[in-house]
């Protein structure tokens, strides 16, 4: 193994996907090949628009689905061998849309302790664990209470805890935010960014809401099975007009500034956030 | 009407019974359970009442509560004792034109009653000082002892332990779909019985539809967090069985056998016997 090898957490090489067949009994091709790699301690964003095949995409990294034709790597172990399944999992943790269909305990401790529990890991050692991935999610003050008082940001929360306790390397966030109020999604998204910064956990967060992932080390877009743009975020949020055309957003801040150069006024092509059009527009 | 249910949810308040084992408890529950239906005098239901009463006021739970939990068995209850009382062949003390209410019927009637209620009672007292998580630990481990049932005993405590997860979920998806079915004009309050059972269906067909999706997702997220059933799987809270289940169970034993002593009770009360 290489050393450039050692430090990837994941590589998707020429990966195919078929869904054997539809409501209309045709088969669907939902990823065409598709390469990327994911190196260890990266934040990247997965965009596309509904159909791009983003989720299936997240399916394959945590070996719920295996690719028609390709191989995915995690973490030097490939998803197609059978004995690597468990390890896989456990290394790369993911967490769902639904905050409500990934619970599956009556108590929330139960409930981060469900992952440990099903690895065999020792009574004592579950304890600890279920203890620490609260307090890094900020709900240790909920540990008793159940998951249906909970607000959606928070389930979510848990949902992230219930996947720390397995100690992952890498989590696979697949669209955690779509069904969250505002407050909620600052919630999530604050502890995923905390993650990535101090826990140095290996992050790849697919959304729809292009501010979550501004800040992001690098963003991959998805078009109708394929890879179309791949880079920083500034570089890829430049193409408006390339974006609009897939069916995605960009960034409010970016839009304004995208608007107002083509009504004449000089801006940069590359703002992002309020913070920066604050600055453009004082200057 | 679907909160008035307290049958499976689980009421802490951190009291002596709360802290019991589970399987303590399960097992008080099936003797006293099974005794119930050995009691033949009113003795025997005034010493159940006694016992439960006692139970209560230690478990901390407010008694409204627990009543509470029979006002969705009213009409069951009701049903019972209307057909005991005109059914039951006897003594007859008074005529209500083609019927006849007899000293039996009042005695099996009430007899009847006082089981269902003492019933629900202890099972709900059960249920509501035992965490779901306690009790389908305890049942598993009880059924360990059922042929049979034994090779199935993760599987079916995990089923349990989902669905008692899911009762307040589907619950709420109910009741915003009966507002939402409300909100298109739709009517559950009046019409005949058929035509209420007809009226459920614009409720209970997305009630499935959802409730299998979830399913399906739930399913995908438990393999994700690497649920492969119950082989080598441990548990962070091990049930232990402590000095005060061990006395529990002979204070149990104690109670259990009283009960059954008050069926040899021969003076009549109420009823003759």
């Amino acid at each position: 193994m290489t050393k450039e090898s050692n430090n990837r957490m994941i590589d998707v090489r020429d990966v195919h996907f078929t869904y054997p067949h539809n409501n209309e009994n045709e088969a669907v091709v939902a990823l065409d090949g598709v390469s990327l790699h994911i190196e260890k301690g990266e934040f990247v964003g997965i965009i596309g628009h509904n159909g791009s095949g983003k989720s299936t995409l997240s399916k394959l990294l945590n070996a719920i689905i295996f690719p028609t034709q390709g191989d995915v790597i995690v973490s030097g172990l490939n998803t197609k061998d059978q004995e690597n399944l468990w390890t896989i999992r456990q290394t790369a943790g993911m967490v769902f849309q639904n905050p409500d269909n990934q619970l599956v305990a009556t108590i929330v401790e139960e409930d981060v302790a469900f992952g440990p529990e099903n690895l065999g890991v020792p009574p004592l050692e579950i304890r600890e664990r279920v203890d620490r991935a609260l307090a890094i999610v900020e709900m240790q003050a909920y540990a008793h209470q159940k998951p249906h008082q909970l607000s959606g940001g928070q389930k979510q929360r848990i949902a992230i805890a219930g996947i720390l306790a397995m100690e992952p390397e890498c989590i696979i966030f697949d669209e955690p935010t779509a069904m969250l109020d505002p407050s909620g999604r600052r919630e999530v998204m604050e502890t995923i960014k905390r993650l990535n910064r101090d826990k140095e956990m290996t992050v790849i967060h697919i959304t729809h809401f292009m501010e979550e992932i501004v800040d992001a080390d690098r963003i991959i877009v998805l078009d109708k099975g394929k890879v179309v743009m791949e880079g920083e975020p500034r570089s890829i949020f430049r193409q408006v007009k390339r974006l609009k055309e897939i069916g995605l957003d960009v960034p409010q801040m970016t839009e304004l500034a995208y608007e107002l150069r083509n009504e004449g006024m000089k801006m940069s092509d590359d703002i992002l956030s309020i913070e920066e059009m604050v600055n453009a527009l004082c200057q | 009407m679907l909160k008035d249910v307290t049958i499976g949810q689980y009421y802490p308040t951190g009291s002596v019974i709360h802290k019991l084992d589970p399987r303590t408890k399960i097992l008080f529950t099936t003797a006293f359970v099974v005794m119930l239906f050995f009691l033949n005098n009113l003795w025997g239901y005034l010493a159940t009442f006694l016992i439960l009463l006692t139970i209560t006021l230690l478990s901390k739970i407010p008694v409204g509560y627990i009543i509470r939990g029979i006002k969705g068995l009213v009409l069951i209850i009701m049903l019972t004792v209307v057909l005991n009382l005109f059914m039951t062949p006897g003594t007859p003390v008074a005529t209500l034109g083609p019927l006849t209410v007899t000293i039996e019927g009042l005695k099996v009637a009430t007899y009847m009653a006082l089981r269902l209620i003492f019933l629900v009672i202890g099972t709900s007292i059960m249920t509501l000082t035992t965490s779901p998580i306690d009790l389908t630990d305890g049942m598993e481990w009880c059924m360990r002892f059922i042929p049979f049932v034994r090779r199935y005993a993760h599987e079916l405590a995990m089923m349990m332990s989902i669905a008692l997860r899911f009762i307040p979920t589907l619950m709420e998806e109910t009741e915003r779909i009966m507002k939402a079915q409300k909100a298109r004009g739709a009517n559950f309050e009046t019409g005949n019985i058929i035509a209420r059972a007809k009226n459920l269906i614009p409720i209970l067909i997305p009630l499935f539809i959802s409730a299998f999706r979830r399913a399906d997702e739930l399913a995908t997220a438990m393999e994700a967090r690497c649920y492969r059933g119950g082989e080598n799987r441990t548990r962070m809270k091990q049930l232990a069985f402590e000095f005060r289940d061990g006395a529990s169970l002979v204070l149990m034993f104690v109670m259990i056998i009283g009960l059954y002593l008050t069926t040899w009770i021969q003076i009549p009360l109420l009823f003759p016997v």
